[in-house]
Protein backbone atom coordinates (compact mmCIF):
# COMPACT_ATOMS: atom_id res chain seq x y z
CA UNK A 1 0.00 0.00 0.00
CA UNK A 2 1.44 3.50 -0.75
CA UNK A 3 1.26 6.27 1.19
CA UNK A 4 -1.06 9.30 0.55
CA UNK A 5 0.23 12.39 0.81
CA UNK A 6 -2.17 15.47 -0.45
CA UNK A 7 -1.53 18.15 -1.39
CA UNK A 8 -4.07 21.71 -1.24
CA UNK A 9 -5.06 23.64 -4.22
CA UNK A 10 -5.94 27.02 -3.54
CA UNK A 11 -6.78 29.85 -5.88
CA UNK A 12 -3.37 31.31 -6.94
CA UNK A 13 -1.42 28.06 -5.86
CA UNK A 14 1.87 27.23 -8.37
CA UNK A 15 3.63 25.00 -6.64
CA UNK A 16 1.14 22.40 -6.32
CA UNK A 17 1.96 20.06 -9.48
CA UNK A 18 5.80 20.24 -8.60
CA UNK A 19 4.60 19.36 -4.61
CA UNK A 20 2.43 16.27 -6.80
CA UNK A 21 5.66 15.52 -8.60
CA UNK A 22 7.90 15.56 -6.25
CA UNK A 23 5.72 13.20 -3.44
CA UNK A 24 5.66 10.87 -6.61
CA UNK A 25 9.69 11.15 -7.27
CA UNK A 26 10.15 10.43 -3.68
CA UNK A 27 7.47 7.22 -3.95
CA UNK A 28 4.61 8.50 -2.21
CA UNK A 29 1.33 8.78 -3.80
CA UNK A 30 0.38 12.69 -3.89
CA UNK A 31 -3.92 13.73 -3.93
CA UNK A 32 -5.12 16.65 -5.06
CA UNK A 33 -7.05 18.53 -2.22
CA UNK A 34 -9.18 21.43 -3.15
CA UNK A 35 -9.62 24.65 -0.89
CA UNK A 36 -13.37 24.49 -0.89
CA UNK A 37 -13.62 20.85 0.32
CA UNK A 38 -13.00 19.87 3.82
CA UNK A 39 -12.92 16.05 3.38
CA UNK A 40 -8.69 15.16 3.54
CA UNK A 41 -9.27 11.99 0.88
CA UNK A 42 -7.96 10.02 3.83
CA UNK A 43 -4.61 11.03 3.23
CA UNK A 44 -1.69 10.23 5.65
CA UNK A 45 0.44 14.11 5.19
CA UNK A 46 -0.77 16.76 4.02
CA UNK A 47 1.52 20.03 2.11
CA UNK A 48 0.64 23.05 1.74
CA UNK A 49 2.40 24.43 -1.67
CA UNK A 50 3.64 27.87 -2.85
CA UNK A 51 2.08 30.44 -5.15
CA UNK A 52 -0.04 33.61 -4.15
CA UNK A 53 -2.93 32.63 -2.68
CA UNK A 54 -6.17 35.19 -2.93
CA UNK A 55 -5.47 35.75 0.45
CA UNK A 56 -2.28 38.05 0.12
CA UNK A 57 -4.66 40.85 -0.65
CA UNK A 58 -5.25 41.42 2.87
CA UNK A 59 -1.79 39.61 4.28
CA UNK A 60 -0.17 36.53 3.13
CA UNK A 61 -2.12 33.65 3.69
CA UNK A 62 -4.86 35.67 5.92
CA UNK A 63 -8.29 34.70 3.84
CA UNK A 64 -6.14 30.93 2.65
CA UNK A 65 -6.20 30.05 6.10
CA UNK A 66 -10.28 30.70 6.72
CA UNK A 67 -10.61 27.86 3.42
CA UNK A 68 -13.03 24.91 4.47
CA UNK A 69 -9.99 22.64 4.21
CA UNK A 70 -8.08 24.20 6.95
CA UNK A 71 -10.54 23.60 9.33
CA UNK A 72 -9.86 20.05 9.24
CA UNK A 73 -6.58 20.07 8.36
CA UNK A 74 -5.29 22.71 11.48
CA UNK A 75 -7.61 19.62 14.07
CA UNK A 76 -5.77 17.23 12.53
CA UNK A 77 -2.39 18.39 12.84
CA UNK A 78 -3.17 19.10 16.53
CA UNK A 79 -3.77 15.67 16.70
CA UNK A 80 -0.38 14.46 15.12
CA UNK A 81 -1.07 15.20 10.97
CA UNK A 82 2.19 15.32 9.27
CA UNK A 83 2.03 18.86 7.57
CA UNK A 84 4.57 20.65 5.49
CA UNK A 85 3.78 24.39 4.43
CA UNK A 86 6.71 25.54 1.74
CA UNK A 87 6.44 29.36 1.15
CA UNK A 88 3.12 30.51 0.93
CA UNK A 89 2.12 27.41 3.04
CA UNK A 90 4.72 28.87 5.23
CA UNK A 91 2.46 31.92 5.28
CA UNK A 92 -1.06 30.32 5.79
CA UNK A 93 0.59 27.90 8.71
CA UNK A 94 1.85 31.18 10.43
CA UNK A 95 -1.73 32.77 9.96
CA UNK A 96 -3.48 29.64 11.27
CA UNK A 97 -1.50 29.56 14.30
CA UNK A 98 -0.64 26.65 13.88
CA UNK A 99 3.27 28.02 13.71
CA UNK A 100 4.47 30.89 15.47
CA UNK A 101 5.67 34.03 14.13
CA UNK A 102 4.54 35.92 10.68
CA UNK A 103 5.90 36.67 8.15
CA UNK A 104 6.83 40.24 6.17
CA UNK A 105 7.61 41.96 3.72
CA UNK A 106 11.18 41.42 2.57
CA UNK A 107 13.30 43.66 3.99
CA UNK A 108 14.94 45.20 0.96
CA UNK A 109 11.39 45.49 -0.47
CA UNK A 110 12.40 43.17 -3.48
CA UNK A 111 11.31 39.81 -4.83
CA UNK A 112 13.95 37.19 -4.62
CA UNK A 113 14.68 34.00 -6.47
CA UNK A 114 17.94 32.29 -6.18
CA UNK A 115 19.50 28.95 -5.82
CA UNK A 116 19.61 29.22 -1.38
CA UNK A 117 22.19 27.78 0.82
CA UNK A 118 20.71 26.20 4.07
CA UNK A 119 21.77 24.29 7.19
CA UNK A 120 19.66 21.96 8.76
CA UNK A 121 19.22 22.38 12.13
CA UNK A 122 16.62 20.29 13.44
CA UNK A 123 17.16 16.67 11.70
CA UNK A 124 14.01 15.10 13.74
CA UNK A 125 10.91 16.49 12.18
CA UNK A 126 8.75 14.65 10.41
CA UNK A 127 9.67 16.08 7.38
CA UNK A 128 13.53 16.08 8.09
CA UNK A 129 15.15 12.73 9.59
CA UNK A 130 16.39 11.70 6.16
CA UNK A 131 18.79 14.74 6.33
CA UNK A 132 21.75 15.01 9.24
CA UNK A 133 21.61 17.36 11.89
CA UNK A 134 24.48 20.21 10.38
CA UNK A 135 24.24 19.12 7.12
CA UNK A 136 23.94 21.68 4.15
CA UNK A 137 21.55 21.76 1.21
CA UNK A 138 20.68 23.72 -1.77
CA UNK A 139 17.15 24.73 -2.51
CA UNK A 140 15.34 27.43 -4.94
CA UNK A 141 13.62 30.63 -3.07
CA UNK A 142 11.40 32.95 -4.43
CA UNK A 143 9.66 35.35 -2.31
CA UNK A 144 8.15 38.65 -1.72
CA UNK A 145 7.45 38.55 1.75
CA UNK A 146 9.42 35.91 3.24
CA UNK A 147 11.25 38.00 6.27
CA UNK A 148 10.26 35.56 9.46
CA UNK A 149 9.44 37.62 12.20
CA UNK A 150 8.71 36.92 16.16
CA UNK A 151 9.17 38.34 19.38
CA UNK A 152 12.16 38.13 21.35
CA UNK A 153 10.90 35.69 23.51
CA UNK A 154 9.07 33.55 21.16
CA UNK A 155 12.94 33.35 19.06
CA UNK A 156 14.07 32.52 22.01
CA UNK A 157 12.06 30.02 22.71
CA UNK A 158 12.48 28.76 19.21
CA UNK A 159 15.67 28.33 19.72
CA UNK A 160 16.03 27.09 23.15
CA UNK A 161 13.58 23.86 21.81
CA UNK A 162 15.00 23.57 18.78
CA UNK A 163 12.11 24.36 16.64
CA UNK A 164 14.39 26.19 14.45
CA UNK A 165 14.49 23.82 11.84
CA UNK A 166 16.43 25.66 9.06
CA UNK A 167 18.44 28.33 8.54
CA UNK A 168 19.96 30.59 5.79
CA UNK A 169 23.78 30.40 4.62
CA UNK A 170 26.14 33.07 2.92
CA UNK A 171 23.39 34.90 2.35
CA UNK A 172 19.78 36.20 4.52
CA UNK A 173 17.86 36.59 1.42
CA UNK A 174 14.85 38.82 3.08
CA UNK A 175 15.67 40.06 6.51
CA UNK A 176 14.32 37.20 8.84
CA UNK A 177 15.30 37.54 12.38
CA UNK A 178 18.25 35.34 13.07
CA UNK A 179 18.55 33.80 9.42
CA UNK A 180 15.68 31.48 10.59
CA UNK A 181 14.39 29.75 6.80
CA UNK A 182 11.56 26.82 8.39
CA UNK A 183 10.38 26.43 12.05
CA UNK A 184 8.49 23.45 13.12
CA UNK A 185 5.49 22.95 16.27
CA UNK A 186 6.20 21.59 19.63
CA UNK A 187 5.46 17.98 18.30
CA UNK A 188 7.25 18.18 14.86
CA UNK A 189 4.76 17.10 12.83
CA UNK A 190 4.15 20.71 11.25
CA UNK A 191 6.77 22.32 9.73
CA UNK A 192 7.22 25.47 7.58
CA UNK A 193 10.10 26.86 5.41
CA UNK A 194 10.56 29.78 3.15
CA UNK A 195 12.50 28.09 0.69
CA UNK A 196 11.26 25.37 -1.67
CA UNK A 197 12.50 22.10 -1.54
CA UNK A 198 9.56 20.47 -4.36
CA UNK A 199 11.74 22.24 -7.04
CA UNK A 200 14.94 20.68 -6.10
CA UNK A 201 14.19 16.94 -6.97
CA UNK A 202 15.35 16.42 -10.35
CA UNK A 203 18.51 17.22 -11.53
CA UNK A 204 17.38 18.62 -15.10
CA UNK A 205 15.39 21.35 -13.61
CA UNK A 206 16.68 21.99 -10.06
CA UNK A 207 20.19 23.09 -9.03
CA UNK A 208 20.00 19.97 -6.63
CA UNK A 209 18.37 17.19 -5.56
CA UNK A 210 18.61 18.14 -2.14
CA UNK A 211 15.12 18.62 -1.29
CA UNK A 212 13.78 15.28 -2.40
CA UNK A 213 15.04 14.33 1.47
CA UNK A 214 11.49 16.23 2.84
CA UNK A 215 9.18 13.63 0.83
CA UNK A 216 11.46 10.54 1.47
CA UNK A 217 11.35 11.50 5.29
CA UNK A 218 7.68 12.07 5.81
CA UNK A 219 7.15 8.43 3.66
CA UNK A 220 9.40 7.08 6.57
CA UNK A 221 7.77 8.08 9.27
CA UNK A 222 4.34 7.09 8.22
CA UNK A 223 5.44 4.11 7.28
CA UNK A 224 7.18 3.27 10.69
CA UNK A 225 4.54 4.60 12.54
CA UNK B 1 -25.56 53.18 9.14
CA UNK B 2 -22.26 53.94 10.61
CA UNK B 3 -18.64 53.70 9.90
CA UNK B 4 -16.64 52.01 11.84
CA UNK B 5 -12.94 52.46 10.92
CA UNK B 6 -10.30 50.08 11.96
CA UNK B 7 -6.36 51.44 11.82
CA UNK B 8 -4.05 48.59 11.52
CA UNK B 9 -0.30 49.27 12.20
CA UNK B 10 2.93 47.01 12.07
CA UNK B 11 3.80 46.94 15.76
CA UNK B 12 7.04 49.38 16.79
CA UNK B 13 9.29 46.97 16.70
CA UNK B 14 8.56 45.10 13.68
CA UNK B 15 10.82 46.31 10.20
CA UNK B 16 8.50 48.45 8.11
CA UNK B 17 10.83 48.49 5.14
CA UNK B 18 7.51 50.11 2.95
CA UNK B 19 7.57 53.00 5.86
CA UNK B 20 11.54 53.38 5.41
CA UNK B 21 11.46 53.29 1.45
CA UNK B 22 9.03 56.82 2.06
CA UNK B 23 11.00 57.89 4.37
CA UNK B 24 14.18 57.87 2.78
CA UNK B 25 12.23 59.32 -0.20
CA UNK B 26 11.58 62.53 1.42
CA UNK B 27 14.69 64.80 1.48
CA UNK B 28 14.90 63.62 -2.32
CA UNK B 29 11.85 65.80 -2.76
CA UNK B 30 12.36 68.76 -0.59
CA UNK B 31 10.66 67.62 2.48
CA UNK B 32 13.09 67.73 5.83
CA UNK B 33 12.32 67.49 8.90
CA UNK B 34 10.56 63.87 8.57
CA UNK B 35 12.60 61.69 11.08
CA UNK B 36 10.20 58.20 10.62
CA UNK B 37 7.40 57.51 8.18
CA UNK B 38 5.40 53.67 9.01
CA UNK B 39 2.77 52.78 7.14
CA UNK B 40 -0.38 51.50 7.81
CA UNK B 41 -3.66 50.04 6.66
CA UNK B 42 -7.39 51.26 6.94
CA UNK B 43 -10.73 49.97 6.54
CA UNK B 44 -13.61 51.52 7.08
CA UNK B 45 -16.34 49.28 7.51
CA UNK B 46 -20.43 50.53 6.86
CA UNK B 47 -22.50 48.91 9.44
CA UNK B 48 -25.79 48.22 9.61
CA UNK B 49 -27.95 49.77 12.61
CA UNK B 50 -26.87 50.65 15.56
CA UNK B 51 -22.93 50.85 16.26
CA UNK B 52 -24.04 49.93 20.29
CA UNK B 53 -21.43 47.95 22.54
CA UNK B 54 -22.28 44.78 20.93
CA UNK B 55 -21.99 45.79 17.35
CA UNK B 56 -18.53 47.47 18.41
CA UNK B 57 -17.63 44.38 20.20
CA UNK B 58 -17.98 42.45 16.79
CA UNK B 59 -16.06 44.61 14.93
CA UNK B 60 -13.26 44.28 17.81
CA UNK B 61 -13.56 40.84 17.11
CA UNK B 62 -13.17 40.74 13.47
CA UNK B 63 -9.82 43.14 13.31
CA UNK B 64 -8.15 40.87 16.19
CA UNK B 65 -8.86 37.50 13.92
CA UNK B 66 -8.83 38.90 10.56
CA UNK B 67 -7.82 42.30 9.62
CA UNK B 68 -4.98 42.38 11.78
CA UNK B 69 -2.00 39.56 12.68
CA UNK B 70 -1.79 40.92 16.25
CA UNK B 71 1.73 38.81 16.12
CA UNK B 72 2.83 41.31 14.06
CA UNK B 73 0.19 44.17 14.22
CA UNK B 74 -1.92 46.40 16.47
CA UNK B 75 -5.30 47.64 15.60
CA UNK B 76 -7.99 50.13 16.57
CA UNK B 77 -11.20 50.57 16.20
CA UNK B 78 -13.50 53.83 16.30
CA UNK B 79 -16.69 54.83 14.90
CA UNK B 80 -16.61 57.94 12.39
CA UNK B 81 -19.46 60.14 12.42
CA UNK B 82 -20.83 60.52 9.29
CA UNK B 83 -23.59 63.23 7.87
CA UNK B 84 -27.05 62.47 8.05
CA UNK B 85 -26.48 59.23 9.91
CA UNK B 86 -27.75 57.99 13.04
CA UNK B 87 -25.97 59.26 16.33
CA UNK B 88 -24.02 56.33 17.43
CA UNK B 89 -25.88 54.78 20.80
CA UNK B 90 -24.35 54.50 23.78
CA UNK B 91 -24.58 51.42 25.90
Amino acid sequence: MTTRIGVVTFPGSLDDVDARRAIGLAGGEPVALWHRDKDLKQVDAVVLPGGFSYGDYLRCGAIARFSPVMETIVDQARAGLPVLGICNGFQVLCESHLLPGALTRNDHLHFVCRDQRLRVENASTAWTSDYAEGQEITVPLKNGEGGYVADERTLDELEATGRVVFRYLDVNPNGSRRDIAGVCNEAGNVVGLMPHPEHAVEALTGPTTDGLGFFTSVLKKLITA
Amino acid sequence: MARVVVDVMLKPEILDPQGQAVQRALPRLGYEGISDVRQGKRFELEVEGPVDDAALARVHELAETFLANTVIEDFTVRVEATEGVEEVTGA
